[in-house]
């Protein structure tokens, strides 16, 4: 069998091997990373643990030989094990560490995987990476250096991914002389600060990668460390998960549907248990339904836990589509508004109001970060005032989203809390974080508060708020243009909505007559709700005979300016009576209609609008046009 | 909530994450395919993804990229497993390679290996339109892998960036490209070559005989044990194929592919002499050797 301490390897008799194996299948797995200062020894140390654990094999040692002399970063002749593991051209010609690489030993109790991650800031990006499924982080301490600026900041990261336990690595306690003084000097000046991180367990641990001390077995050289080497610690350590504590969580990432008789819904449980029979929820909606079969292609299980990758049948047909989570117990928040941190990782700054796509489980929604509460520096911790968040700059933010959004706070569990940020235009990673809480509002009597303004609402549309007023005679083409614009807005994504004169006296106005005081009450709520519709980030399309200017002037007033667009249907009243779509002309000639505008009550054309549609010589489709033409021109859409 | 003890196996664990990866791909891609090269990670691979979609069928096709210089029982055994799934698997030969006479003993291991793999492999993509290629690379094969994503970009020209892999966090696969790109997404990228092993005794995949030892005529070339397995091998003077108990860790062209001296004939007993042997798999393989970051130069240009 493999022996860790490179002795040779002694396997069963042929005849008890398959037993052996059989018990070797049934070795767990625990994912840990390896980080610290770019000199601390970390690739020697993972080089140490991959060839103490034969996964080394000799082509692969003599390719190390020739390169450790041609590299010459190791004076003596000896092997240099850091070449093992930076496998990218770039890396072993800057003799550093860029990207994440994963390795892999197993001895007769674990399989580990190990994430070796880059030491320097500029590539944090990398590093959050391979903790992001860690269970473990091994942060390296040299020490004759103690904790440093980077050992401070790696501790932060590996808090901020949720991971509790950090095995402490004082490395090159050779070059101390195995001095105890050193070591606990460095241990308290550690704990003090890990204490404010939320680092449930540190154990630390006197070693030389290099030679091998306290690696595998307890070194003669410290006499006075009493606790475990590091492999027979990391084979045995055992890991406390959060989601241990919550219901079933089940993000459904695929419908299956092989035919009309079958509807499953496929995907991994995120955490708790799932049986058959068991009442769920589905999320969004909050529908419930009961666990008709767990099924795989090894047969249906009675039950499911975290981990596994199933297929769910339900005794309900509901809408369960991809990104709805089936939950039981205490249920996950959906909400559109969530605290997050987030650490920004590409070059280009996150900026609060730009509208990104937010990935997390299985959903995706648009977002936009609504307000940066502080960012961190991930060195002094400090909290800091920002407007924008640079490159591996970690912020503290609110986000806006799109669509409600299921999840539960990542510190209960990482794969219903932590997400991701990608670039519209680019796809491009560009940030990734982890959900504190939701932002309810009937949690927060001053809701507004919450600081998301109309711009903010308009930014998640894809466009800037804005009130079209369409005015002319009855009979002009005023609704018939206004649809048709709202149409196409729709068609381009755009949300716009058409406050029709009509409709509003069927309602909101409906105790108004046409007198001119109640002409003017009647626009006056019509701006009014066009207004709030702008407000809430909305093309909102009024159209209104609206005869008067000062009440157009008056809409106008109510809302930024630029927000205003007065469009003129300009049709004349010979052409209106002509066409008269509603008999109303007919009507009010035979005298049926007092106040009618252009009859007995005047109508005050615009001066000064903004388009001015001429109906007798263009067709709605073409009036249209021009007036997507001018909200394009203005940056609306 | 009482507590069942559902500790899942290091092989479960890997099992599921590579399910996970694979639906992930049939939800985020419009015409994914998956790289079949008939050897053992291959098979782990198509197992998953039967047991991925089930009762579905596989939402996606198979490709093999043929050389036409692949042993002829790697071939028999392809044709055989498609049909025992009733999967649909496409072949690609590049023409215009087998037209010019590309093989390993005229043009050499590199030349042939670009023209019929690597070229082969993108003209495939670029007439099929994928947009998601799955393959059965492993982090443990090869230094270059181990840095490698689990959904990894490709330009419209199949390159890949080692400098600017997307972060890639949690089990959250970020699959958006603009037309013309894809993504190489690799399921098995925690297995080890234990792992693929142990998998398959456990599961009972059926894999390509040649992994399993016989004597088979094979002449040494360059410390390389290489199987003659039909008369395109040209044999020099004085070269005469022996017959020898012999096994492939590994499966390619066989020109470019070396034997093993082993006993092993079944599966407890290539596991074991697994856990013996000294040299990496990828030793038998002729086309790594040119140079230290051969591989991650290859990737470059598009190789999977």
């Amino acid at each position: 069998m493999p022996d860790i301490a490179g002795n040779d390897m002694k396997l069963p008799p042929a005849e008890d091997f398959e037993a052996y194996l059989h018990r070797n299948e049934n070795k767990d797995l625990l994912r840990f990373i390896t980080c610290g200062s770019v000199d601390d020894g970390k690739s020697t140390l993972i080089g140490r643990l991959l060839y103490d654990s034969r996964q080394l094999f000799d082509d692969q040692l003599s390719a190390l030989e020739k390169d450790s002399t041609h590299s010459g970063s190791v004076s003596d002749g000896g092997l240099d094990f850091s070449l093992l593991v930076d496998g990218l051209a770039a890396e072993r010609e800057q003799g550093i560490t860029i990207d994440v690489a994963y390795r892999f030993f197993a001895t007769d109790k674990r399989k580990f995987i190990v994430a070796d991650t880059p030491g320097h800031e500029q590539y944090t990006r990398n590093m959050a990476t391979g903790a992001s499924t860690a269970d473990l982080a091994v942060l390296l301490i040299d020490a004759r250096k103690g904790v440093l600026e980077q050992t401070r900041r790696h501790s932060f990261i590996v808090s901020l991914m949720g991971i509790r336990d950090v095995v402490l690595a004082i490395n090159k306690m050779d070059l101390v002389d195995f001095d105890q003084k050193v070591f606990d000097t460095i241990v308290a000046d550690y704990r003090q600060f890990a204490q404010g991180l939320g680092i449930r367990h540190v154990t630390a641990i006197p070693m030389s990668a290099r030679n091998g001390d306290n690696i595998t077995g307890a070194s003669e050289n410290t006499p006075w460390y009493k606790g475990e080497a590091l492999l027979p610690f990391l084979e045995t350590v055992r890991i406390e998960r959060p989601e241990d504590s919550l219901g079933l969580r089940f993000p459904v990432q695929w419908v299956n549907r092989p035919n009309l008789d079958f509807r499953g819904y496929s995907g991994t449980i995120a955490a708790g248990l799932v049986r058959k029979g068991d009442t769920v929820t589905v999320l969004p909606g909050g529908r419930t339904s009961q666990v008709t079969s767990i099924v795989t292609q090894d047969g249906e299980l009675e039950v499911a836990g975290a981990g596994e990758a199933v297929t769910l049948t339900l005794a309900h047909e509901i809408d369960v589509s991809r990104g709805s989570v089936i939950a039981s117990g205490a249920v996950p928040v959906v909400a559109e508004q969530a605290a997050a941190h987030i650490l920004w990782m590409a070059p280009e700054p996150m900026l609060p109001g730009r509208f990104y796509e937010l990935r997390l489980h299985s959903q995706s929604a648009g977002v936009q970060i609504s307000e940066i509460k502080h960012k961190i520096n991930v060195n002094s911790l400090e909290k800091l005032a920002a407007k924008r968040l640079e490159l591996n700059e970690l912020g503290v933010c609110n986000l806006t989203l799109d669509r409600p959004l299921v999840f539960d706070p990542y510190s209960q569990n990482r794969m219903m809390g932590g997400f991701i940020i990608v670039d519209r235009l680019t796809n491009a990673t560009v940030g990734c974080g982890t959900l504190d809480f939701a932002l309810r509002r009937d949690a927060n009597v001053h809701w507004q508060q919450l600081e998301v303004d109309k711009q903010q609402r308009a930014a998640i549309k894809g466009q800037k708020p804005a009130m079209l007023w369409f005015t002319g005679l009855s009979g002009a083409g005023k609704s018939t243009v206004a649809s048709l614009v709202e149409k196409k807005l729709f068609s381009l994504g755009r949300h716009a909505y058409v406050l029709d004169g009509d409709n509003i006296r069927h309602g909101l106005s409906r105790d108004l007559g046409f007198t001119d005081e109640d002409r003017v009450e009647n626009i006056r709520r019509a701006a009014e709700a066009a207004r709030l519709f702008v407000d809430a980030g909305m093309i909102v399309l009024v159209s209104f005979i609206s005869p008067f200017r000062s009440e157009r002037q008056m809409a106008r007033g109510l809302v930024a300016p630029g927000e205003f667009v007065e469009v003129y249907v300009s049709t004349p009243q010979s052409e209106c009576e002509k066409r008269d779509p509603k008999g109303l002309y007919a009507k009010a000639r035979a005298g049926d209609l007092p106040h009618f505008t252009g009859l007995d009550s005047k109508y005050e054309p615009p001066e000064n609008a903004e388009i001015v549609l001429d109906t007798c010589a263009k067709d709605p489709e073409t009036l249209s046009n021009e007036v997507i033409a001018y909200l394009r021109e203005q940056g609306i859409i | 909530m009482s507590v069942i003890d559902k500790k899942l196996t290091h092989l479960a664990l890997l099992e599921a994450e590579s399910i996970h990866i694979l639906r992930e791909v049939a939800a985020q891609f419009e015409r994914p395919v998956m790289l079949y090269s008939i050897g053992k990670d291959s098979a782990v691979l198509l197992h998953l993804l039967m047991k991925a979609f089930y009762p579905s069928k596989p939402p996606f096709p198979l490709l093999h990229v043929d050389t036409t210089w692949k042993f002829r029982e790697m071939i028999a055994f392809r044709d055989q497993r498609a049909k025992d799934l009733g999967i649909d698997l496409l072949v690609h030969i590049n023409q215009d390679g087998v037209e010019r006479g590309i093989g390993p003993f005229t043009h050499g291991a590199t030349v042939h290996t670009d023209v019929m793999k690597t070229q082969a492999l993108k003209q495939a993509l670029d007439k099929y339109g994928f947009d998601a290629a799955i393959g059965g690379a492993r982090r443990d094969e090869e230094k270059s892998r181990a840095k490698e994503r689990v959904f990894s970009f490709r330009s419209a020209a199949h390159r890949w960036d080692p400098k600017m892999q997307r972060p890639e966090l949690w089990n959250v696969y970020n699959g958006r490209i603009n037309k013309g790109e894809s993504i190489r997404v690799f399921p098995l990228s925690n297995w080890t070559e234990l792992d693929i092993w142990q998998y398959i005794m456990q599961e009972n995949i059926p894999v390509v005989p040649l992994y399993f030892a016989k004597p088979r005529p094979v002449v040494e070339r360059d410390g390389a044990l290489i199987m003659v397995d039909d008369e395109r091998m040209p044999l020099k003077p004085g070269e005469a194929p022996q017959m020898r108990t012999v096994r492939f860790r590994t499966l390619g062209c066989y020109p470019l592919t070396g034997a093993v001296e082993s006993e092993a004939e079944t599966l407890p007993e290539i596991v074991r002499e697994m856990l013996l042997a000294r040299t990496s798999e990828r030793q038998g393989r002729v086309i790594d050797h040119d140079q230290s970051a051969s591989m991650e130069k290859k990737k470059q240009e598009g190789y999977f």
